[in-house]
């Protein structure tokens, strides 16, 4: 303990990436000590499996949606549509693969009993047009928002409740099954590691990309601090708002396709139930401010989404019943909540400055 | 001097500091029983901030208030109101959808027992309140439904009833009412003036301060110009003491600027041809030209700020046109004006200007990067230097550029926004008060540096309620008055008829 731990304490605990990082390494140290076998790893047909490599898998859906959010938080909004946008998303997927149950008439309406792998759009549109869709539905959340100034929380709960319901429609409500094993790699697949952590870490580094090698990134953080100002600097506030939601009904997209691939159905009720809370806590935890906007870490959201995921696995593996993970999960909120006070916050930069008096009076 | 037997209250050496502002600075202040007493001033002249430590909102860091004779120091607006000190602001803060009687005897409402509320007894002593306001209304009527200005008398009941007020304070209290409305609460005000109550009057409305008031304190840049009995004080001479003619250090700048107007390009820059926009500002000409610098002088609320709003496109005009190059102006946003070459510092710094989070470094490279759009970036080490070089040229005094702009001074925060509007590299700069709230030294600079903006060639427009900052700064004025241009002065400026022609008057 001396003037320059202080320093560096100081400088670590002012980063955004403190508090997450901290938290992350505490469930994992918890894992250690009270999981024997939480760090095994196993090799299959080259393979790794494990449960920090659940984790990560289970953690991807989750991480993808806080890329987006991290935008539209940072513009001082949210967005409560991202889960039933990701069921707008496979069930849009699905309809592409098997349109049987519209009515359409095919050509040999055997195919599918013949061929189970048979998809009716070529695969490459089967993921195109669904993300069109959901950043459609995005583009629709900013223009409320933004053009319309609607509260972000009302306008974006109209998509939350009626996207179900489109989702629904879309498939005439019956869940369909996907049989085709390359629309199934996107949720299953593994090279080395699970394929969705791949698409995970694409869409972290297009994020990063779009915001931090052009200027968007100080934009948005500008026009969530101070839209007034942001205006008369210039900024075209509306249209980066657009811009946020648009992205961010993008990554739901993505997550939406990801979740389908997983379990190999369109199930509008059940794909990305809840998952715009574990989405805005993974922001949240990573730092950006709810409400307020600003400064955002992309980073921070990605290990924030991480976190509830190691939460969630590691209650799972220590015994806690599956159907008492919501508690777990409420628990996590109340930490943040705490964590993120001024006055822990205040607290946790005093150690610092107390072994630096310390130091001093000696 | 103080005499107890005739002043209420009596605040003597008040001096408040603010981080990076002077607020107050040795100010004295008198008021007594059943007078109406006018305090005027510009923006950051200290107004606010008096009637605040008076109501316990802030605390004086030096200074004695007496009220009564007795010594006393409000920790709060409710303790002084318990004093006796009541206060009705600006915006009625009621609630809109309560009845006039719960709002006037919210927190004092008679009640059976203590159990349950009397409400006959409530209603009753609601309108015996406000007949004695001479107002006979439905009591049980939600406040909502009334307009303004019942809902300002019955904030002023409940100021009377809830706290036997000895002193009422008036916080702007005309602004949003009419005429005819302004004309009633006059009436209340001099009937309470009858009973023995003292009663502070804030206000920018000169005319009211010689209709209702008898007495008036002017402040100035934080310090007491004067008190005055109000009959006894002309309309120009107030506005003189309003605006100051303090001589500095500065005068030298005058010479300056007589040499530097040989650069005025002869073309205009800017064209506006009877340019208006309805309840903004009345149509007005003016037009702009590289290399000189128009100052634009009138009282707060002539159409200054609004005249700058038009020119930066925040407002599009409702008639006559802009012409800039030869060409009409069409597409009015500020992104097509910085475009244009033309920028905007806005008048509220705290609102329109700082991105309070954001770092020097990027608030000065906000608006080069708006107008360079979304993916031409400038680069890291580009930012640096271009935030280091303004740091130096205009000595912003932060300890790195990477400092968050919240945690400067009000000076060196405005240095900071110039800077990003300089960065911009603008034709026309427009500066809405660019040196409110600042300190001198500070403004000096800010002067000088308007001088030779103008020398290198770019056309500046120079607001401020500081009429020797106009002066000194101006190769022409442009005055205002009530929403409209009303004359304009070049040349040789004749300070007194510039005045005159802000006050309306000759008298």
């Amino acid at each position: 303990m001396n003037v320059s731990f202080a320093r560096t304490w100081s400088k670590l605990t002012e980063s955004m990436l403190f508090l997450p990082i901290a938290a992350l390494l505490m469930i994992l140290a918890f894992d250690l000590f009270a999981i024997p076998g939480f760090f095994r790893l196993e090799l299959k047909d080259g393979h790794l499996f494990g449960s920090v490599i659940d984790i990560l898998r289970n953690g991807s859906p989750t991480v993808i949606l806080a890329m987006g959010m991290t935008l539209v938080i940072a513009t001082g909004g949210v967005d409560l549509s991202v889960g039933a946008v990701m069921a707008i998303a496979s069930s849009v997927a699905c309809i592409m693969i098997n349109p049987t149950i519209t009515g359409m008439a095919l050509t040999d309406p055997g195919l599918f009993l013949k061929d189970p792998q048979y998809s009716w759009a070529p695969l490459w549109m089967v993921i195109v047009v669904p993300l069109i869709i959901a950043s459609l539905c995005g583009m629709w959340n900013g223009m409320l928002v933004s053009y319309w100034r609607i509260q972000p929380m009302v306008a974006t709960l109209v998509l939350m409740i009626a996207g179900r319901g489109i989702a629904q429609l879309v498939t005439n409500a019956i869940k369909i099954i996907i049989f085709n094993d390359t629309y199934a790699y996107l949720g299953n697949g593994w090279i080395i590691l699970p394929f969705s952590l791949y698409i995970a870490t694409a869409v972290f580094l297009t994020a990063w990309l779009l915001t931090r090698r052009t200027a968007i990134g100080l934009f948005v953080e500008s026009v969530g601090i101070n839209f007034r100002s942001s205006y008369y600097s210039g900024i075209n506030e509306r249209r980066i708002k657009l811009f946020a939601y648009t992205f961010c009904g993008f990554c739901a997209g993505i997550a939406g396709l990801i979740a389908t691939s997983a379990i190999r159905t369109s199930d509008a009720n059940q794909i990305g139930l809840y998952t715009e809370l574990d989405a805005i806590l993974a922001v949240v935890i990573g730092g950006t401010l709810m409400g307020t906007g600003g400064r955002f870490s992309l980073l921070g959201s990605a290990i924030g989404g991480l976190v509830i995921q190691a939460t969630i696995t590691s209650m799972l593996s220590f015994g806690v019943p599956a159907s008492a993970i919501t508690a777990v999960k409420a628990v996590v909120v109340i930490v943040v909540i705490l964590l993120y006070s001024e006055q822990a916050q205040k607290f946790i930069r005093g150690v610092g400055s107390v072994t630096m008096r310390g130091e001093a009076a000696r | 001097m103080p005499d107890s037997d005739r002043d209420i209250v009596v605040m003597t050496g008040i001096d408040k500091s603010f981080p990076g502002v002077h607020a107050l600075e040795n100010v004295d202040f008198s008021l007594a029983r059943g007078e109406i007493h006018a305090l005027v001033g510009e923006n950051g002249a200290g107004k606010s901030t008096l009637i605040k430590i008076l109501t316990g909102v802030d605390r004086a860091d030096k200074g004695t208030i007496t009220l009564d004779g007795q010594s006393v120091s409000p920790r709060s607006p409710l303790h002084a109101q318990e004093l006796g000190i009541s206060t009705v602001y600006q915006e009625v803060n009621l609630c809109p959808n309560l009845t006039v009687a719960e709002n006037i005897l919210i927190g004092r409402q008679p009640s059976h027992f203590g159990v349950s509320i009397d409400w006959k007894a409530l209603n009753a002593r609601a309108r015996e309140s406000m007949k004695e306001l001479d107002i006979d209304i439905d009591v049980t009527q939600p406040l909502g439904a009334y307009s303004v200005a019942i809902q300002q008398m019955a904030a002023i009941a409940r100021a009377l009833v809830i706290s036997n007020a000895k002193v009422l304070i008036l916080d702007e209290p005309t602004s949003s009412l009419t005429t005819h409305e302004t004309l009633q609460l006059f009436k209340v005000m001099r009937k309470l003036k009858g009973e023995g109550i003292a009663i502070v009057f804030i206000t920018h409305f000169l005319n009211q301060v010689y209709e209702v008031s008898d007495r008036v304190t002017v402040l100035r840049n934080g310090t007491l110009v004067g008190t005055y009995p109000t009959a006894s004080l002309s309309r120009l001479e107030l506005i003189r003491l309003m605006l100051g003619r303090t001589i500095t250090v500065l005068d030298d700048m005058t010479a300056h600027k007589m040499e530097s107007s040989h650069h005025i390009a002869v073309e205009s820059l800017l064209e506006a041809d009877d340019v208006g926009l309805a309840n903004s500002v009345e149509p007005f000409d003016l037009s702009l030209h590289a290399g000189e610098v128009v100052g634009i002088a009138g009282l707060l609320g002539s159409g200054r700020t609004e005249i700058a709003n038009l020119l930066f496109g925040i407002d599009r005009p409702d008639i006559g046109s802009i012409v800039m190059d030869h060409k009409p102006i069409k597409d009015f946003s500020p992104h097509a004006s910085i475009a244009r070459g033309v920028a905007l510092c806005p008048e509220d710094r705290k609102v329109e200007g700082i991105v309070a989070d954001l770092s020097v470094r990027e608030n000065i490279i906000l608006a080069l990067q708006a107008g360079q759009g979304w993916f031409r970036r400038i680069g890291t080490k580009e930012q640096y230097e271009i935030a280091d070089k303004y740091i130096k040229l205009l000595s912003i005094s932060t300890p790195t550029a990477d400092q968050k702009i919240k945690n400067l001074s009000g000076g060196n925060q405005q240095k900071v926004i110039l800077a990003r509007w300089l960065a911009a590299n603008p034709r026309l700069l427009i500066l809405d008060e660019p040196t409110r709230g600042i300190d001198v030294g500070t403004k000096a600079d800010i002067q000088k540096l308007v001088l030779s903006l103008a020398e290198e060639g770019k056309s500046c427009v120079f607001i401020s309620s500081e009429l020797d900052e106009v002066l000194r700064t101006s190769h022409r004025i442009v005055v205002m008055r009530d929403r409209a241009k009303v004359t304009e002065f070049s040349g040789q400026v004749d300070e007194k008829g510039i005045m005159q022609a802000i006050a309306g008057s000759a008298s």
